[in-house]
């Protein structure tokens, strides 16, 4: 075949192309459906057991994620006093951060009526395996995650004594500190304000908390 | 003519200051811009030196609010986009970010950031909101809509449905809840229902057309529309999956709601509607004639229905004009032509939204809540006095 026979036919082809397209085009797309969207994409890759375990920090209210070790308030209060009274105060009552340490009388629960009632983990934290799930992962700021297990359980275990939840000499580990009774759980509950795809629209104005 | 007292001062400050240093310059030939060829191109644009928005740093510097005052339309500069942070803005390196998605899954998956961008993508206009937005109980007047509720903006963002991340790692039925982990140094954790993941949440690597800001949880964060800022957990790094929630520190000793019945509320998601009138506000003072009230309004629970507007001190209301497009869970421009005839006066809005709520009075917040549960969730109708002399100030009412 010659050059030119070749162009010839690249010519004739590409004029039928482009008759067939001016054709058929128009019609094609309108006809034309998206690709439906796959079950995966096979976009990412598959998370190793030791690449979990690196991050998987956080402590259910169950225990769950507890690590091994233990402490008591014994242990816990140089580092309290080292560590965390700068912020905290003394006794953790005195701040100038937030009041750690105190229960009110008969356990009242007063927050709604009284702004300036304290918020402590004796008064109106709702579980005790919080404590420690944030002090490890966030304290103290200045060295955020620097705590080891055993020194965030004396901690612990530190601030249940002050807060009179826990005997003075009692051990907190995986299996003591999420039986640890906390006086304010009872009062939590889930919000119920509507959810906006199942609620039907009402014909008055509706006030809600 | 819309240029607020501090604007006017600030450029004033600025012209001085330019003044000082042009001293060794040559002197501007003419200040007629017709008789003076302009700039050339840049790179990277600016405002013109006459504006000056600012955020303001809130004490302890873990906030800073949006200048209400100083913005027109709806859409929230991505500079002037509110902050909250627990622990400072970390530094993350976009090349090393992974995501990790794990529990109760088929396939646990790390996803970096060109990974989630190569998802099909999604953008959509939001505002977001700290649910401590409410600066309106410090007992000054002479307080600014930026320091009654600067920590609510909003943008479009763009990212990739948290659903199809999710039907990425299969994701078993019986997980109801997920944690989002932060990756800044408070490693932030908030437990969200699932369904919310199917509903409407976004993990976000766009904000208004370009990457997210830093403060805002470059290089991606999680996106739950119309719920507080808190749980829109930002430089995120992990996902897992979990048939309970994980009852960390922010959902349980913080962004809690004590009620009037002796409960305390939990996992309070929902912004409720809202407006505020951003103009006329302090520190504006107004001269008589033709004013047009505006402000912004936005609901968690979608679209703005209706927004009303008073006059009078709350005697008598009248339906605001709404700036279209109206976005679901956005903010929404309202606008109130008023003929000030001069006189004191009190200027309120209220906000109605789709499902039919209405933006409450403080009397009622206090009825359902008691005086003393005022960290969070306060969304009341405010106001503006207008002077005789035509200073403005914000209406104070007691809280406590």
């Amino acid at each position: 075949m010659t050059r030119q026979r070749i162009h010839t036919l690249i010519g004739i082809g590409t004029i039928l192309g482009i008759v067939l397209a001016g054709d058929r085009g128009p019609r094609r797309l309108a006809a034309q459906t998206p690709p439906k969207q796959p079950s995966t994409f096979g976009i990412g890759r598959p998370a190793a057991p030791a690449e979990i375990a690196a991050l998987d920090i956080d402590i259910g209210p169950d225990g769950a994620g507890l690590p091994p070790g233990r402490g008591t308030s014994a242990d816990g209060a140089p580092i309290y006093a080292a560590r965390c009274a700068g912020c905290h105060g003394k006794t953790g009552k005195e701040g100038p951060n937030d009041v750690l340490v105190g229960r009110l009388p008969g356990d009242a629960f007063p927050f709604a009526r009284d702004a300036r009632a304290p918020k402590t983990i004796g008064s109106y934290w709702p579980y005790a395996t919080t404590a420690f799930d944030y002090i490890r992962r966030a304290m103290p700021p200045d060295a955020p995650g620097s705590l080891k297990d055993d020194e965030v359980y004396g901690l612990v275990a530190y601030l249940l004594v002050l807060n009179d939840l826990i005997p003075a000499d009692a051990v907190i580990d995986a299996a003591s500190l999420p039986k640890v009774k906390m006086p304010a759980r009872d009062h939590f509950v889930p919000d119920t304000r509507g959810q906006p795809k199942t609620r039907p629209p009402s014909p008055a104005p509706r006030r809600r908390p | 003519m819309k240029v607020s007292r501090r604007a006017l001062l600030a450029g004033a400050a600025g012209a001085v200051a330019l003044g000082k240093t042009a001293v060794t310059q040559a002197p501007p030939a003419t200040s007629d811009p017709t008789k003076v060829r302009g700039k050339p191109s840049r790179a990277l644009g600016q405002r013109a030196p006459a504006e000056k928005p600012q955020r303001q740093v809130r004490p302890g510097a873990s906030s800073s609010g949006t200048p209400h005052q100083d913005l027109y339309g709806t859409i929230t500069p991505s500079d002037l986009h509110f902050e909250r942070h627990h622990a400072g803005v970390p530094e993350i390196d976009p090349k090393s970010y992974t995501l990790l998605i794990h529990g109760m899954v088929e396939r646990p998956m790390m996803f970096t950031l060109a990974d989630l961008k190569r998802f099909p993508a999604v953008s959509r206009v939001h505002f977001l909101e700290c649910s401590g937005n409410f600066g309106g109980r410090a007992g000054s007047a002479d307080i600014t809509p930026q320091q009654v509720a600067g920590l609510t903006s909003t943008s479009e963002w763009t990212g990739v449905a948290l659903a199809t991340l999710f039907r990425e790692v299969g994701v078993r039925p019986q997980a109801k809840w997920f944690l989002a982990e932060g990756q800044d140094a408070a490693l932030l954790t908030r437990s969200i229902p699932v369904s919310k993941a199917y509903d409407d949440a976004l993990i976000a690597y766009g904000q208004n057309g370009e990457a997210i800001r830093p403060e805002q949880g470059y290089p991606a964060r999680l996106f739950l529309p119309g719920w507080e800022g808190n749980a829109s957990v930002k430089w995120l790094r992990r996902i897992e999956l979990s048939d309970r929630p994980f009852m960390t520190r922010e959902e349980t000793s913080k962004y809690t709601d004590p009620m009037a019945d002796g409960s305390a509320r939990m996992f309070s998601f929902l912004m409720d509607a809202r407006s505020l009138i951003t103009y006329p506000a302090y520190p504006v003072t107004l001269t008589r004639g033709w004013v047009e009230i505006n402000g912004i309004a936005w609901s968690g629970s979608g679209k703005i229905q209706r927004v009303d507007v008073s006059t009078d001190g709350g005697a008598t209301w009248a339906h605001a004009r709404l700036q279209e497009p109206v976005l679901s869970k956005a903010h929404t421009r309202f606008r109130h032509l008023w003929n000030w005839a001069g006189g004191e006066a009190v200027i309120m809005s209220r906000a109605v939204d789709e499902t039919g709520y209405m933006q409450p009075a403080r009397t009622e917040l206090i009825a359902m809540r008691g005086a003393g549960s005022v960290g969070y969730h306060l969304n009341p109708i405010t106001g503006w006095l207008i002077r005789s002399d035509g200073t403005v100030v914000f209406r104070q009412e007691q809280w406590t």
